[in-house]
């Protein structure tokens, strides 16, 4: 018999500090539903995601079952669809969206993730019909996610790209203007985007992936933040020290859970992706455990070298802890997904400004960042570059995933509901950034990317 | 297969009995037990085998749950991999 004591800990953790698998994500090749004929094209796509992922629903339910620990989401990630799609000669890919839709809707699956493109050097004639679609085909589906990459250290920053998508984000929150704009929590731009993410909206299953494997999310704010608790007033050694400690038990978990899935989908296993990801509930925010370090509100001064050791000891407690880490792995910080968050944003404490410092140190990037609906599409560009330069420059994943909510406008908030939660309308800059986007082109690789 | 099945809420007589009843009733064998009570909160912890279980896991749950809305209790079962995992290397 195990101690006693750890027993205890386990089922606290679970019962009380809403400890959770956060996803099971299967990701699956699509290259070989190439086709001529966009019909066919949707058919092999259809055909495929339906037989590989027909057990998925019920294997998490099982591992649920026999664990005792929730696991919240069932997810897949495709391929690219821009490079699945452009073999046909289609002028809109709306219709492959409305395919991974009907896939994910029959596996019973509540996301899809992989209706993108990596354009960081340029378009292809698939990019550019993909991008152009982005805004139908995430109005007319429930559950496909969206994914555009428009840099990287390797490349620089397409600002071309940049340009478009400010407008693409735009008519995405006028088509879906009457819930809350919604289609835009479904689109993420990033620079330097990962292979392997399990998380949406950002998920898609690279080109240099396997066939199909199983990648885990875990998550578990709330057991970190009451893991603090015990160590009030400590130095930083033994703030960090914790957090590591937390981290691997909670990744441990993780590895168990994507063993399992693994072997009883009979899928090999992919990446551990170890990241505290909040939900709008009450005990699991990274906002408090930001708060719990000493800062009075999440955004004060010092929240950016708090969010820096938290990400640093999250990563460090949880690569022993698993075979495989990949994915994104660190602390993520959407606004309206975090209750601490949207409490601090309410009373003033967090500003966009703050949230970018922090993203200079978090695992993502400006995440669930609710605007005035008349914002101009150069003013989100911009906001785009600026993330993108900071992911270029440092070396690490940025993203943006931004909702200009179409009719609000600062003081109201947006209402997305589920694990999308609550979006306080935040400030932007007044000032134009148009001529600075009406520029286009590229922004050249940084030196340091040149280690050949 | 070997599982711990917990059992908390506040003291009262009976408790054992009643879990044990229903966990013999479906072939489960007893390997370990650790109680305490805290300030009126009783915690039981049981180290149990499954190898002969009479139904499933999901039906095992289903049939402790009469105890447990009975007596107000939250009574769970967990497969001993997750515990193993988190606190042994």
């Amino acid at each position: 018999m195990n101690n006693f004591n750890n027993i205890l800990e386990t089922i606290h953790m679970i019962e009380r500090d809403k400890l959770d698998i956060r996803t099971i994500t299967m990701g699956i090749s699509l290259l070989d539903c190439c086709d001529t004929n966009g019909e066919i094209a949707r058919q092999k796509i259809y055909k495929k995601i339906t037989t590989l992922a027909k057990d998925l629903v019920k294997v998490g339910e099982e591992i649920e079952e026999k664990y005792g620990i929730p696991i919240i989401n069932k997810r897949i990630s495709v391929t690219p669809i821009s490079i699945v799609a452009q073999a046909c000669d289609d002028k809109n890919y709306v219709a492959f969206a409305q395919t991974l839709d009907a896939a994910a809707k029959a596996v019973g699956v509540n996301f899809i993730g992989g209706f993108s493109a990596l354009v960081q050097k340029g378009y292809t004639k698939g990019d550019q019909i993909l991008i152009e679609s982005i805004p139908k085909a995430l109005a007319v589906t429930d559950r496909v996610c969206s994914s555009i990459n428009v840099g990287s250290t390797k490349a620089g920053i397409n600002m071309n790209a940049v340009r478009d998508l400010g407008r693409i984000i735009k008519e995405t929150a006028a088509l879906t203007k009457d819930q809350e704009s919604i289609g835009c929590a479904k689109l993420v731009v990033f620079a330097n985007a990962v292979n392997d993410n399990p998380f949406m909206a950002g998920a898609f299953h690279g080109v240099t992936e396997a066939e199909c494997v199983i990648h885990v999310g875990i998550s578990g704010p709330g057991v970190v933040k009451v893991a603090l608790e015990q160590v009030k007033g400590q130095p930083f050694d033994v703030v960090a020290e914790t957090i590591k400690k937390t981290a691997f038990k909670i990744t441990r978990v993780g590895q168990l859970v994507a063993n399992e899935a693994s072997e009883k989908l009979g899928v090999p296993f992919g990446i551990i992706d170890l990241s505290l990801a909040p939900t709008p509930a009450v005990g699991d925010s990274v906002a408090r455990i930001l708060e719990e370090i000493g800062l009075e509100a999440c955004g004060c001064h010092g929240t950016t070298a708090a969010l820096a050791m938290l990400n640093d000891a999250v990563k460090k407690g949880g690569v022993m802890a698993s075979s495989h880490v990949g994915g994104l792995s660190g602390a993520f910080v959407p606004v309206s997904e975090d209750e601490g968050m949207i409490a601090a944003v309410k009373m003033g404490a967090l500003t966009i400004d703050k949230l970018e410092a922090m993203t200079c140190v978090c695992s993502v990037g400006l995440d669930m960042i609710a605007i005035p609906g008349d914002t101009p599409a150069s003013t989100i560009s911009a906001i785009i570059a600026d993330e993108a330069a900071i992911g270029v420059i440092n070396n690490k994943t940025t993203g943006v995933r931004i909702i200009p909510v179409i009719g609000k406008s600062l003081g109201e908030e947006a209402e997305f509901g589920g694990l999308l939660g609550t979006g306080p309308i935040m400030k932007v800059s007044p000032f134009s950034s148009e001529a600075f986007i009406a520029r286009g082109g590229r922004i050249p690789a940084p030196i340091h990317s040149f280690k050949n | 297969m070997n599982a711990y099945v917990s059992v908390m809420g506040m003291d009262k007589k009976g408790i054992i009995k009643e879990v044990a009843t229903v966990l013999s009733n479906n072939g489960v064998n007893i390997l370990d037990i650790n109680q305490t009570i805290v300030r009126g909160c009783f915690t039981m912890v049981m180290f149990v085998d499954l190898s002969e279980l009479t139904t499933d896991l999901a039906g095992l749950k289903a049939e402790l749950s009469v105890p447990a809305n009975a007596m107000n209790l939250r009574i769970k079962v967990q497969h001993d991999a997750i515990f193993s995992a988190m606190h042994t290397l």
